[in-house]
């Protein structure tokens, strides 16, 4: 990864759509795709007409009983007689579309480029965990019966073992989320809960319990990326894409140590060198960690060298990273707040930066003035980590 | 403009497999196998000189949701920036392609396998991915009727008639007799294929490619790196690829043309800085069924329009022809491999183009085209212009 | 955005509403696989049956890995030498669980964690390290207190005749 100063050409955010995240849609995964691209374009004042290539990004097939799950969702996404392609890291997904559409345009291949990604887990029968119980291992982990929480909460078990934080202290990001997501109008899990309503709520493997986890969703997002020069054609505060950093680590998950995502520190890493960032819990002003459970968030900022291992939690309690803090994150209300749905969150946080960036976050803009912000997606059994770094 | 001008060349490739089952080695294991192979020919330490991996792969062809997990230990991709494209291997180099002209990554590997034997239910897997509202409560037999349906419209448009179609699967599946990966040649006469029942009308059983298991990996890098790492880089001039439309909106495809294999030529030429034909010395090209090799031969202009049958008929497309087509026997002898067929369609020219093609090799080329489909029912098609 | 837009697209239904929907098509992946374990895993499953467990060396960075692997993925060359390793180690991490594979509460909490072996090769406080995803058969107050965190444990194995040559051959590990 080196830095290319021979690269005029930037690439930049012009538009972004969402639709509401829901518990389950109506719309079919093709007309939540659509909705959520039209509005990325109307934002952006284009049509499809105007879009050379198209990206698509969502997880797991098994979720809408679908192979070939980007083919079908191709017409949605405005993939008639375009290039499309569709790029996977399972829950990483959202923030590495966007991190895929740079480098269709910064190759010089595409200039403007639809990101869209969706996801309908509601489908799936029982209940759409079940579906969970496929992505690991056949041989060493599936007989076990595991659920995905379980891992989760292993992590949790470890961080708080390793790093000295309690449950009590961990829930106060849920918190925070909760309540930053009521001004968020995709918002699906938003609500004025307090710690205590976390420690109560249902136990489902110790120490995760309900509110500390992040619901099934169905939604979708879209942005529209372009060059710079089209970019301020079309805007007067484009978005700049200044880094991307993306790393994949073994799929042995219980050979590592748990407290730290090494591979979301690499993936930053990645991201910050190409943006010339060199510290960046100084000069970022704004983040969305990708935070499907209360404590990921802690992990996430730790990882992306937001605040030093094991002190995030402490940071937690200052209100250090509210909307009116020193460094706000998750400021749209994140995974636990507006829904997850797998793939199109990470995009939802993406957009929320875009927004945040541009000063057209309404009541969820942050008080401080904000120039570069960071957001990460995780995925798979503890493996990707997807970072970009924007700013206006 | 310095480093979009630099070209992007494959510099080492490997493979594992091209066999109907591979019951004694896991997946991981044959992917291992075939980048190891690759970086070995490039001369390469996967952990220190490659900037990004690329993996091509499909959930419903693994078996495990989340395919990706499972990818990077085997390529080298452990801890490193690496991803997985849900497309064919010929997607994946796009990708790579790509990667590399944002001047940010100089050494990219693809690697994409399929292991068909693994997959019990195959036909089940590709009825899944028909449209679940209007398709799949049809209650047919063999989703592949797709297929039938674009032969027949393409028979009626073109004038090409059944004994061409079955043609091709004599051409090829003779091919591959000299081709070490090609475990379902035959020889073939004419007449053993007309006589045969049809499988999917209008074709035998004869002119659908099997399913073979296999592991190919590929290592692409920018010029200033190709011209160091080796001394016969095959340079990627231009790839495409594109979609006419989705799998639940069939409406949009025009039966009997393959609107996707013409767009992404377009898109290749386009930037290989050329217009029209491009002017090669032989193509391996999509051929799983049949009547895909001759469509895709005129909607990448290789040929005129409807000339296809007639130029096979005059055996224009034989080894030792004008424009020999899918030398190596194509997926009719080698099998498909699931999303990896692309990057088995660009191993054989890669090998025709670096002297390595053995008995099957042809004399004097230097310029190869590389077209692939992904399969009924998408319409979505690569295309790769290859020169040395 | 959000300061012009305060409704976006999208309709909620219900589960009832859902179910009842016209139109409503039920339909059920028939996906099968075989997954072939390849011939390292193969061994050490056969390992585990005869009630060892056996974890694979690389040549070239010295680490033993359990589960074994064919090649090392920090160094992308394959493995050469199978050692037996010592079937003691200690607890990682550990949760407990009161939910199945398909999200029903379960009648007695299970207690699932990963425990580090006592493989030789791996530094004190090192990232990585050689250990098992398995269930646990301690008390789940040790888990809640943190007791369990650290604690030193040993595998118990399934009787002789049960096993079978699966990862479920061990049936938890114990406190020493």
């Amino acid at each position: 990864m080196r830095s290319n100063i021979f690269m005029k050409d930037r690439v930049a955010i012009v538009g972004a759509g969402l639709t509401t995240f829901m518990r389950r849609a109506l719309e079919t995964p093709r007309e939540l795709a659509w909705e959520a691209a039209k509005m990325a374009l109307d934002s952006a004042g284009l049509t499809l007409k105007d879009i050379d290539c198209v990206v698509i990004g969502s997880a797991p097939d098994t979720f809408d009983g679908m192979h070939f799950k980007g083919e079908y969702l191709a017409d949605g996404s405005g993939a008639i007689n375009k290039p499309m392609t569709r790029v996977y890291v399972g829950g990483g997904t959202g923030v590495f579309v966007p991190e895929s559409a740079y480098w269709h345009i910064a190759s010089g291949v595409c200039k403007k480029v639809l990101v869209i990604a969706e996801e309908k887990m509601s489908p799936a029968h029982p209940h759409p965990q079940y579906v969970f119980k496929y992505i690991w291992d056949p041989i060493i982990e599936r007989p076990l019966g595991p659920n995905l929480i379980w891992i989760f909460a292993m992590e949790m078990r470890r961080y708080m073992a390793k790093c000295g934080a309690k449950k009590e202290d961990i829930a106060l990001v849920s918190v925070k989320n909760k309540r930053n997501a009521l001004d968020h109008p995709a918002a699906l899990t938003a609500a004025n809960i307090t710690v205590d309503d976390v420690l109560k709520s249902e136990t489902l493997v110790w120490p995760v319990n309900l509110l500390d986890v992040s619901p099934v969703t169905d939604g979708a997002a879209a942005l529209v990326m372009t060059s710079e020069n089209v970019a301020r054609e079309i805007t007067d505060t484009p978005v700049w894409v200044d880094g991307i950093g993306f790393t994949l680590e073994n799929q042995h998950w219980y050979n590592r140590e748990l407290a730290f995502p090494r591979y979301l520190n690499h993936a930053a890493r990645m991201a910050y060198k190409m943006a010339g960032i060199e510290r960046p819990w100084k000069e970022i002003d704004v983040a969305e960690p990708y935070d499907p459970f209360d404590y990921k968030e802690l992990h996430h900022i730790e990882g992306l060298m937001l605040a030093r291992p094991c002190e995030a939690w402490k940071l937690v309690k200052e209100g250090y990273f509210n909307r009116d803090g020193e460094l706000p994150t998750s400021p749209s209300g994140g995974l636990l707040g507006v829904g997850n749905p797998i793939a199109a969150a990470g995009t939802m946080k993406v957009a929320e930066l875009f927004w945040q960036l541009r000063y057209e976050a309404g009541k969820r803009q942050v008080k401080k003035p904000v120039h570069k912000a960071v957001a990460n997606a995780w995925g798979d059994l503890m493996q990707a980590g997807t970072v970009i770094v924007l700013s206006n | 403009m310095g480093v979009l001008m630099s070209r992007v060349g494959i510099v080492g490739a490997g493979w594992y497999g091209f066999k109907p089952t591979t019951i004694d080695i896991s997946f991981q294991d044959m992917m291992f196998e075939s980048s190891a192979r690759a970086y070995s020919s490039a001369k390469i330490d996967p952990r220190y000189d490659v900037d990004a991996f690329v993996d091509c792969q499909e959930d419903m062809w693994e078996g495990i949701a989340i395919a990706d997990e499972f990818a990077p230990e085997p390529i080298g991709g452990a801890l490193r920036p690496t991803f997985t494209v849900a497309g064919d291997g010929l997607e994946g180099i796009a990708h790579a392609y790509m990667l590399i002209k944002t001047g940010h990554f100089n050494v990219v590997s693809v690697e994409s396998h399929g292991k068909p034997s693994e997959i019990k239910t195959l036909q089940d897997i590709y009825r899944f991915a028909l449209d679940p509202l209007h398709v799949r409560p049809l209650d047919y037999v063999n989703p592949l009727f797709y297929a039938g349906l674009d032969a027949v419209a393409y028979m009626k448009r073109t004038g090409a008639k059944r004994e061409h179609l079955a043609m091709v699967a004599v051409k090829n599946k003779n091919n591959g007799l000299s081709n070490e990966r090609a475990s379902f040649s035959t020889k073939l006469d004419l007449d053993y294929v007309l006589s045969s029942n049809y499988s999917i009308y209008p074709m035998t059983n004869y002119e659908i490619a099997p399913f073979s298991d296999a592991s190919i990996t590929f290592v692409l890098a920018n010029e200033e790196y190709a011209k160091k790492l080796t001394d016969n880089p095959v340079w990627i001039d231009g790839i495409g690829y594109s979609t006419e439309t989705g799998t639940g909106a069939t409406e949009w495809h025009e039966w009997g043309k393959m609107k996707s294999f013409r767009n992404a030529a377009i898109m290749a030429y386009k930037l290989a800085n050329l217009n029209g034909n491009p002017q090669v010395d032989f193509a391996e090209v999509e051929d799983r069924f049949s009547f895909m090799e001759l469509l895709a031969l005129e909607e990448t202009m290789l040929v005129k329009e409807s000339e296809a049958h007639k130029m096979l008929e005059k055996g224009d497309f034989n080894r030792d022809g004008y424009l020999p087509i899918n030398p190596s026997g194509g997926s009719l002898s080698m099998g498909i491999q699931l999303e990896a067929t692309g990057l088995s369609r660009l191993l054989e020219a890669y090998l025709q183009l670096t002297g390595k093609a053995g008995n099957h090799q042809l004399k004097n080329v230097r310029r190869g085209l590389v077209a692939s489909w992904r399969g009924v029912p998408t319409y979505t098609s690569m295309v790769a212009l290859l020169s040395v | 955005m959000s300061s012009k837009i305060n409704k976006l697209p999208g309709i909620k239904l219900k589960e009832n509403e859902m179910y009842s929907l016209i139109g409503l098509v039920e339909d059920m992946p028939q996906a099968k696989y075989d997954f072939a374990a390849g011939t390292t895993i193969s061994k050490f499953l056969q390992g585990l049956k005869e009630g060892k467990i056996l974890g694979r060396k690389c040549p070239k960075c010295g680490r033993i890995f359990v589960p074994p692997r064919s090649y090392c993925e920090w160094c992308h060359v394959a493995t050469n030498e199978w050692v037996e390793v010592p079937q003691t180690g200690e607890i990682h991490t550990a949760v407990i669980t009161y939910i199945s594979t398909k999200r029903e509460k379960i009648e007695k909490p299970e207690v699932v964690g990963t425990i580090k072996l006592d493989v030789p090769g791996y530094r004190d406080g090192e990232y990585e390290f050689a250990g098992l995803f398995h269930k646990i058969c301690v008390d789940p107050q040790d888990v809640i207190s943190g007791k369990a965190i650290g604690m030193k444990v040993k595998v118990k194995w399934k009787p002789k005749e049960e096993r079978t040559g699966s990862i479920l051959d061990i049936e938890c590990f114990e406190p020493l």
